[in-house]
């Protein structure tokens, strides 16, 4: 199968306008003549296959939520070629066998390279270390209790001794929950409309937790959805110093502030819960700055009666495979706050230098990863558009600039946006 | 005449106006009540349901009276006797509410916006009777009844709220109702008890009881949630009236012609002692009548506004 892209915009690559295709992996210039379609792309802008290094897929055990087909198809249609779900699950990914099943399943559906990550304890209940020899063998490419952040440190510097042997990164959600018994950011929002607040201390505090233990250790940690200017702070810091700390954040925590829980509309309810207007503008500067590695989605999805409901009953989390690429176009890039290249090595090539992935490269030879937005006209996101499964996005009818217009794996089609 | 929205959730939604239209139909209200023959027919083939998910005596009593002393049928569902007990979801149980015709929903529930939730897919009005830690607007009210029958004016006034301000609906609503009304609101309690920028309600937080009841016009204390004390918001008791509570002592600090208020229920002998519960200055078995003179008022203007669309 041969296919040809004419007239892309091609970001990084000023010049080049044509893509060739061959096998599902990126060739030299053939003829129009030999190829087995042709597409004209009309002058939109194509990058290399989006990274995901934070989703849920939910199955196994959830797929009344999502299941690895639809959640895939989701994040292909958010221009992903590439996810690393988490393994929260039921039963939970701590052994080699879910890992197998998710694996399968993922190829069955084929329409993202799927890569899961592990359990970092035995049923992320953070007490044992997990099977991660077994479970790498199997497929994983990290561990991590997500959600359920390793609280005692001493098995966490366990975690950090032992997934090093199998070069696992580890990836923690930082959280004291001793410290966070709320359901929103603690403040004078959450003062106001009776809600329990989550300080930013509580993340703030693991965060210091997991860069002392990385550095005394000096092993790698990877820090999850970063929310708070004293997070971005330390890691900055701890950078500068030469720590092994990476870190990441999500498309809402530079998009929105704690103000639109008002009204207690449970669609933007996550964890970390998103923050006041300060945080936001700090997690735009360690962007900005390079403190910040990643922009992951932890894609979230739930069930409707699952939030719609009381607001501290409701599930944390919400949907963003379909609207990331937007987002950061959108509030990143038209703002001017970093360049379009820059934007592609947070979502493409970071995480998957983090993770060892080995993917975003375009060159001859290369798999056929890709993704074409239409970033100059505006589009007005509208929820029932969605692949997900579930519904729980804040960002219905907002207007963002980068709608995907077409996403390649493998030189396949996994999206194209009917016109 | 009447409210603006059809439901009433919070002092937050409440104008100015709309907070004096509902004291002054309260003050005559209080003449139905203490009448011989406590009957109008305001409410009359109206149906009035009160839907509590949490223990109450007043506020549900004094909802129940004042529906009935207006004619309306009323009826309870309490969560034990119902389907809510079986797992029924609040928005299903609140619909089935609706569907049998139901005019007002009174509702308490324990998580803060619950009411906020179901309100926008009822027909029926919903009357917030207290939901979780955020407001419970018909106490304020009627906690500014009391207070209007001895003020002239909110302006200017200085009330002090002392206790556990960080779980209290009712501060949150008197700060929110006394503040539209130009009065000063100076709360206190222990560090423990106080949320995270309250400040910003536009209250004054105080640094000590007497610091914030001095030169008040009016004192509220609030009831300490003892069955939170395993929480370790305090250390007991004894230590709690000893540095928290409000005294004669200090009652004295206030205006000459200030009084003490409580919403009830009362732990005698921790936020107030007996003595003081009862003393000359305590207006707090009054607030109990006000309160039903002010649901009253609040049933009669949501309904008018029912008969008016």
């Amino acid at each position: 199968m041969r296919t040809i892209l004419k007239n892309c915009k091609v970001a990084g690559r000023p010049g080049q306008n044509v893509i060739y295709i061959d096998g599902g992996k990126f060739a030299d210039a053939f003829e129009e003549s030999a190829a087995d379609e042709v597409i004209d792309v009309k002058g939109r802008t194509v990058v290399p296959g989006l990274v995901d290094m934070h989703i849920h897929l939910r199955e196994p055990g959830y797929e009344y939520k999502e299941t690895i087909a639809t959640g895939c198809a989701s994040a292909a249609k958010g221009g992903y070629t590439s996810v690393c779900p988490m393994p929260n699950t039921k039963p939970v990914a701590d052994n080699a066998a879910v890992i197998e099943a998710v694996v399968k399943k993922a190829q069955e559906a084929g329409l993202c390279r799927v890569y899961p990550i592990g359990a970092a304890t035995k049923g992320i209940e953070g007490d044992q270390i997990s099977e991660m020899g077994l479970m790498k063998e199997a497929g994983i490419v990290a561990v991590s209790d997500d959600g359920r952040p390793i609280k005692n440190a001493g098995i966490m510097r366990k975690v950090l001794e032992y997934s090093s042997d199998f070069d696992l990164p580890v990836l923690n959600h930082c959280e004291d929950k001793d410290l966070s018994e709320g359901a929103m950011n603690e403040g004078e929002v959450s003062t106001s409309i009776g809600i329990r607040g989550i300080p930013t201390a509580a993340e703030d505090i693991m965060i210091a937790r997991d860069i002392i233990l990385s550095e005394y250790l000096n092993i790698p940690v990877h820090i999850c959805h970063v929310s708070t200017m004293g997070g971005v702070r330390m890691i900055r810091e701890a950078k500068a110093r030469g720590v092994k700390v990476t870190c990441e954040t999500c498309p809402h925590y530079f998009t929105m502030t704690d103000r639109l829980c008002e009204n207690y509309d449970t669609n933007f309810k996550m964890h970390p819960p998103l923050r006041t207007e300060e945080h936001r503008l700090a997690i735009i500067a360690g962007i900005k700055d390079g403190t910040i590695d990643a922009i992951a989605t932890d894609n979230a999805p739930h069930h409707q009666d699952e939030k719609e409901c009381e607001f501290s009953n409701a599930m944390n989390g919400i949907l963003g495979s379909e609207t990331a690429f937007a987002l950061g176009y959108t509030y990143l890039v038209r703002t001017g706050e970093i360049t379009l290249e820059r934007l592609v090595e947070l979502m493409c090539h970071n995480p998957s230098m983090i993770l060892k992935l080995g993917r975003g490269g375009m060159n001859t030879g290369d798999d056929a990863d890709l993704a074409v937005f239409d970033v100059d006209n505006e589009f007005v996101f509208d929820k029932n558009s969605m692949l997900s499964k579930s519904r729980n996005t804040p960002y219905d009818g907002w207007k963002l600039y980068g709608e995907t217009i077409m996403t390649i794996m493998g030189g396949k089609k996994t999206y194209e946006k009917l016109c | 005449m009447g409210l603006k929205s059809k439901d009433l959730l919070g002092m937050k939604q409440l104008t100015p106006e709309e907070i004096m239209e509902i004291l002054d139909t309260a003050k005559t209200m209080k003449l139905v009540i203490a009448s011989s023959n406590k009957k109008t027919s305001h409410l009359q083939g109206k149906s009035v349901v009160t839907l509590f998910y949490e223990n109450s005596t007043r506020t549900r009593l004094s909802f129940e009276l004042a529906s009935k002393y207006m004619g309306s049928a009323s009826a309870n569902i309490t969560t034990s006797g119902s389907s809510v007990a079986k797992g029924e979801s609040l928005l299903d149980t609140a619909r089935t509410i609706d569907m049998m015709g139901t005019d007002i929903i009174i509702m308490r529930h324990n998580q803060s916006g619950a009411p906020h939730f179901i309100a926008p897919h009822l027909k029926a009005s919903v009357v917030n009777a207290g939901d979780g830690m955020n407001e419970h607007p018909t106490q304020a009210l009627l906690d500014m009844l009391t207070m209007y029958e001895r003020f002239d004016t909110f302006e200017g006034k200085n009330i002090a709220i002392c206790g556990d301000v960080y779980h209290s609906r009712v501060v949150r609503s008197n700060a929110i109702g006394l503040s539209k009304l130009g009065a000063h609101v100076t709360v206190y309690g222990p560090r423990t008890m106080m949320p995270v920028g309250i400040e910003k309600m536009g209250v004054r937080v105080a640094d000590s009881v007497e610091d914030a009841v001095r030169d008040a016009d009016a004192v509220m204390g609030l009831r300490v949630q003892l069955e939170r004390q395993q929480k370790s918001l305090f250390p007991s008791v004894a230590e709690y009236s000893r540095f928290y509570s409000i005294t004669q002592d200090m009652l004295a600090l206030a205006k000459p012609d200030a009084f003490l208020m409580h919403p009830g229920p009362c732990n005698h002998g921790v936020e107030l002692p007996t003595a003081v519960y009862d003393c000359e200055q305590s207006v707090i078995n009054e607030q109990v009548t006000n309160g039903v003179a002010v649901r009253m008022a609040v049933l009669y203007l949501l309904m008018a506004r029912r008969n008016n669309l």
